[in-house]
């Protein structure tokens, strides 16, 4: 124990642990995504994961911290994994650096390191790519040509001219494109790039990843179970109100990583809210804004932004909705 | 109904190891009375005991050598027959490793009792009764040491008291006197919780206990078959289900509010061991001379003792066979809430409940402290439903005013949070300096303001006399002639000159 | 225009009637910020800062005659209040003014003493039990620590002792932990 001071027992579980149990709970769904898209993501996940470190002990050397605990905290590998699930296994290799840099370096360090972080890292160095280079965030591996390993290769270091034969929007992106040409709501559900798209089953793979955690009590069930209700409860507001021009819930909740978001980006401990009470009421405007993105905002998937703001809104949420204390009134 | 029996459940707590089949084997062992006893002026919560004895006094066994000063302390007793031979400043058990007052007893080995008799409470009456009990020296011995005829209240700001609830919960892993105390003696805690019911006239007594000590609840189902009294109540073994409000909630349902005595609401709670000291003094007139000890833990032969206080802590350990790995580190109380002793030259206290012989993954303190990352398992743990990590950030910076207004004081520094953070951070640490400091800093506005009076206080004063002079002076001068008024002046300056000199000369020789 | 106009007049006028009744019936006695100052200063009356006593320094602060950081014995944490409570920066204490000390009380030698009462009319708090030729001694409890009474002692018999730790006023210090890797204490 830390010096001669109570309690001199200690439970197991270090910050080492927790991400590391992250880590596995995102391995199905990674394992999902290689086998129906190719080898693109793991690509992604090696050089986040070389790049993050590279530039953590960088980091952690020039602030005169001490290098071996925090590089074996697996946070930023966390963060890097993160970031590399949440963009196209398609995108050149150049575009992972500068996200895992950013993420790392100014999302994390620059705010204090672990711990310290006021945003979600992973999130804002999403949010930076999807901004500066909106044209390759935007192609995702078509669901129709499996990518061969070394196209893949190809791919990764020298990008390509064309991605049309591999390339393809994402069910979001098709249906919002194709009701600005408004075309009927129900025909476009009913083409397979929506309805039989195999990106599906990549979130089924994370919801079972995430279920794992809430078994290892990693996460608590308030976040994702608020998340995933309340965008539920206002897809299915808005579908039956308007049926022509809103898709119906589980189309929502199926499409577009909300699985990965509700159990893995929201979840984060640094930049959450820390009570329960808090927790419900982030996850709730989560949803809100992640459904009004989507549906009115300029961009197909509105994760990045939604938790971004909300992030800011984190310390008035945590001053009000203390718990009461036992014995108080 | 079965289903609902354990219907209230605190929040949080921890489920460790307990760790008590280590000194279970054996039954407690009476120790030899050593050769020296050391008894500590304070060894409960209030003032410092006023000892009425002196050096040379030959004292019988029980015999009152410190009286209680005020309400809010205890008397202390010769454990032994002896002559005392000293009154010093020795080596206590306190985490400071400060030395305190203590009486030495230079013990005859002959063990002679005070003359004793049975304290007919029912003759003397409630008042009498408690008078008495306040020269009997019994605290509290589950390790609090709070004055024990303090709680003997009939009532409480008009509340009666209905309900009894007796401790028997020693949630704390690695102790385990209480349990072999039950074990071994079940007849005279039931009779002592008879007496209790009866003097402080209760409705209804329950023994609340842990899941985990079967042999004890057997033998107390047995003692209570035929008492419509009392009855058991058996928790589920989640440390702290043995802090006082919780074990309230568990057994009863109820939450005692901040600030407020349990007493109020016409519950009284006492440990097991307590309740058979005032048992055996007020039917035997036997004064709180002794208890029992758990040694555990790292330590060659660990069992429970019943020792004299005031023993030598050494002796008992070394009968205990000494450490298996030998580290020098002892630890009094539990693991959860105990503290290291800077040595093991103390003597056994009212509060000594038990030693532990740190085992290696105690000491362990080669894992770094991470900073905190917000995951808030340790308010999930709180049993008191705090939001420890809020109290960490503002312990840390030292924003008093902040901790105080999250409600610092509420924390019962169970070590609940501490056990859990995955970061390591010993946030009991920052929560006690918070508090010495926050008490501290009253104190200090206390003396300030007293201060702040007193100067005022001499200001006007000054000026009263200011004023005074000026009206003697103006009828002196009125009254006195000018002759008169030189050769006083001659006088007075001669007087000093002679007192210079004087202090002149003494200040040369000393010099 | 004109009802405009009379809008404006008609606000003004419930506005100022307003505010003249706050100014009469919130209207405090005395200058409060003096009696502010005054209670985060720690009462010591030693007069380092070089006005005689604690509540002439909060006066002259109040006037802004005086700096914040003139406190000695206030210490880093009163300049601090000071500041927070004025809305000024803080600046380190003013070392003229002396530097702060460990809390101490003042012992008078009795076998030296002369009964010469000229402590006793230097105590600030009236700390010092005593008359003419008769002995005096200091009452522990109310010593300050100013040490106001060493000058005027003719024989030199008063000294200043730190206060002792003991079990009743021990408490627990601030946790600081290394980080093994290279000994460095972690922020």
């Amino acid at each position: 124990m830390i010096s001669n001071q109570s309690p001199f027992v200690q439970d197991t579980t270090s910050v080492s642990f927790i991400m590391f149990l992250v880590l596995v709970a995102l391995i199905p769904g990674i394992l999902v995504h290689c086998f129906l898209f190719g080898y693109g993501i793991l690509f992604n996940i090696i050089t986040a994961t070389i790049t993050v470190v590279i530039a953590e002990y960088l980091i952690l050397k020039a602030r005169n911290y001490p290098v071996k605990p925090f590089l074996t905290d697996y946070s930023a590998i966390v963060t890097a994994w993160l970031l590399a699930v949440s963009i196209p296994s398609i995108a050149p290799w150049w575009i992972i650096v500068i996200g895992s840099l950013f993420s790392i370096i100014f999302a994390k360090h620059f705010y204090g390191g672990l711990g310290s972080n006021l945003f979600n890292p992973a999130m804002v160095g999403y949010a930076i790519l999807l901004i500066s280079f909106p044209a390759i965030m935007t192609k995702w591996p078509s669901a129709y040509s499996s990518v061969s390993f070394d196209d893949q290769l190809k791919l990764f270091f020298f990008g390509m001219s064309s991605y049309d034969a591999i390339a393809s929007a994402t069910p979001l992106d098709y249906l919002k494109t194709e009701l600005l040409l408004n075309k009927n709501i129900d025909q476009i559900l009913a083409e397979p790039i929506i309805k039989a798209n195999p990106l599906i089953w990549v979130g089924v793979a994370y919801l079972l990843g995430g279920l794992f955690l809430i078994y290892k009590k990693i996460i608590t069930w308030h976040l994702p179970l608020t998340y995933l209700l309340t965008l539920f409860l206002i897809a299915s507001l808005f579908n039956l109100a308007n049926p022509n021009n809103f898709a119906p819930f589980y189309y929502h909740l199926l499409n577009g990583g909300t699985f990965l978001a509700a159990f893995f980006i929201i979840t984060d401990p640094v930049s959450g809210p820390t009570t329960p009470k808090g927790k419900i009421f982030f996850a709730f405007m989560v949803a809100m804004l992640v459904y009004l993105i989507r549906i009115f905002g300029g961009y197909p998937e509105g994760i990045a932004f939604a938790v971004i703001f909300m992030n800011i809104c984190v310390p008035l949420i945590d001053k009000l909705s203390q718990p009461k204390v036992f014995g108080h009134d | 109904m079965k289903l609902f029996e354990n219907i209230f459940k605190f929040n949080g707590g921890i489920q460790a190891e307990t760790h008590k089949t280590i000194s279970t084997a054996e039954t407690i062992k009476k120790f030899d009375i050593p050769k020296k006893i050391i008894l500590p002026l304070r060894q409960h919560i209030g003032r410092l005991a006023k000892i009425n004895v002196n050096i040379g006094d030959y004292v019988l066994k029980g015999q009152l050598i410190a009286n209680a000063d005020g309400n809010v302390s205890a008397a202390i007793h010769a454990p032994t027959s002896g002559y005392i031979e000293s009154i010093e400043k020795l080596p206590i058990p306190h985490p400071s490793g400060l030395p305190d007052f203590c009486v030495v007893i230079k013990t005859d080995g002959k063990d002679t009792w005070v003359d004793k008799k049975p304290i007919q409470w029912k003759k003397i009456g409630y008042q009498k009764t408690v008078e008495l009990l306040i020269s009997s020296g019994i605290v509290g011995l589950g390790g609090a040491t709070f004055p024990s005829h303090l709680k003997l209240t009939k009532k409480d700001h008009g509340a009666k008291l209905t309900t009894l609830i007796v401790n028997a919960a020693e949630c704390e892993p690695y102790i385990t006197c209480d349990d072999m105390l039950m074990r071994e003696r079940v007849d005279e805690l039931i009779r002592g919780i008879n007496l209790l019911h009866d003097f402080l006239e209760f409705e209804e007594s329950i023994i609340s206990i842990e899941d985990n000590k079967i042999e004890a609840i057997e033998k107390i189902k047995n003692a209570i078959k035929n008492e419509k009294n009392i009855s058991l109540k058996i928790v589920p073994t989640i440390y702290p289900s043995g802090d006082a409000k919780r074990l309230i909630y568990l057994t009863k349902g109820i939450k005692i509010p901040k600030n407020t005595r349990s007493s109020e609401l016409g519950i009284q709670m006492f440990n097991v061991a307590t309740i058979v000291a005032i048992y055996r003094f007020l039917e035997f007139g036997e004064p709180s001379l002794s208890r029992i000890i758990t040694i555990t833990g790292n330590i060659k032969k660990p069992r429970n003792y019943e020792v004299l206080f005031g023993t030598p802590l050494e002796e008992i350990i070394a009968d205990a066979g000494g450490q298996k790995i030998n580290n020098q580190t002892f630890i009094m109380g539990g693991p959860m809430m105990g503290f290291a002793l800077p040595s093991i030259q103390v003597p056994v206290t009212k509060a000594m409940n038990c030693i532990i012989s740190a085992e290696p993954k105690m000491l362990k303190n080669d894992a770094p402290v991470l900073p905190c990352i917000r995951c808030a398992r340790c308010a999930e743990a709180c049993p008191v439903e705090l939001q420890p990590q809020e109290l960490y950030w503002f312990s840390k910076s030292k924003q008093l005013d902040k901790v105080e207004e999250y409600n610092l004081f509420d924390c019962i520094e169970c070590g609940c949070c501490s056990y859990v953070c995955p970061s390591n951070i010993p946030l009991v640490q920052y929560y006690r300096f918070a508090k010495s400091e926050i008490i501290e800093e009253r104190q200090h506005q206390e003396e300030a303001n007293i201060a702040r009076e007193r100067n005022e206080f001499r200001l006007s004063r000054l000026e009263r006399e200011k004023i005074e002079r000026a009206e003697r002076n103006a009828q002196r001068r009125a009254q006195t002639s000018s002759d008169e008024k030189s050769k006083l002046v001659e006088e007075k300056r001669k007087a000093i000159q002679e007192a210079m000199q004087r202090v002149n000369k003494e200040g040369g020789e000393k010099l | 225009m004109l009802i405009t106009i009379g809008i404006i007049i008609f606000l003004s006028l419930i506005i100022g009637v307003a505010l003249g009744i706050s100014a009469i019936k919130f209207k405090v006695d005395g200058d409060p910020i003096i009696e502010k100052i005054d209670s985060i200063l720690p009462q010591t009356q030693c007069g380092q800062c070089g006005y005689p006593g604690c509540k002439p320094y909060a006066t002259a602060i109040a006037n802004g005659e005086a700096d914040i950081n003139q406190c000695p014995p206030g210490g880093d944490d009163g300049i601090h209040k000071l500041a927070d409570l004025l809305g000024v920066d803080y600046k380190p204490l003013n070392e003229e003014h002396g530097v702060p000390k460990p809390k101490s009380v003042a012992i008078i030698d009795e076998k030296t003493c002369i009964g010469c009462t000229l402590c006793i009319q230097a105590c600030p708090v009236d700390a010092i039990l005593g008359s003419a030729k008769h002995m005096h001694t200091i009452i522990e409890k109310e010593c300050t620590g100013c040490e106001l009474c060493l000058p005027p002692c003719p024989v030199d018999c008063i000294e200043m002792v730190p206060i002792k730790e003991t079990t009743e006023n021990w408490k627990w210090k601030y946790p600081v932990h290394k980080l093994k890797v290279d000994e460095r204490a972690t922020p």
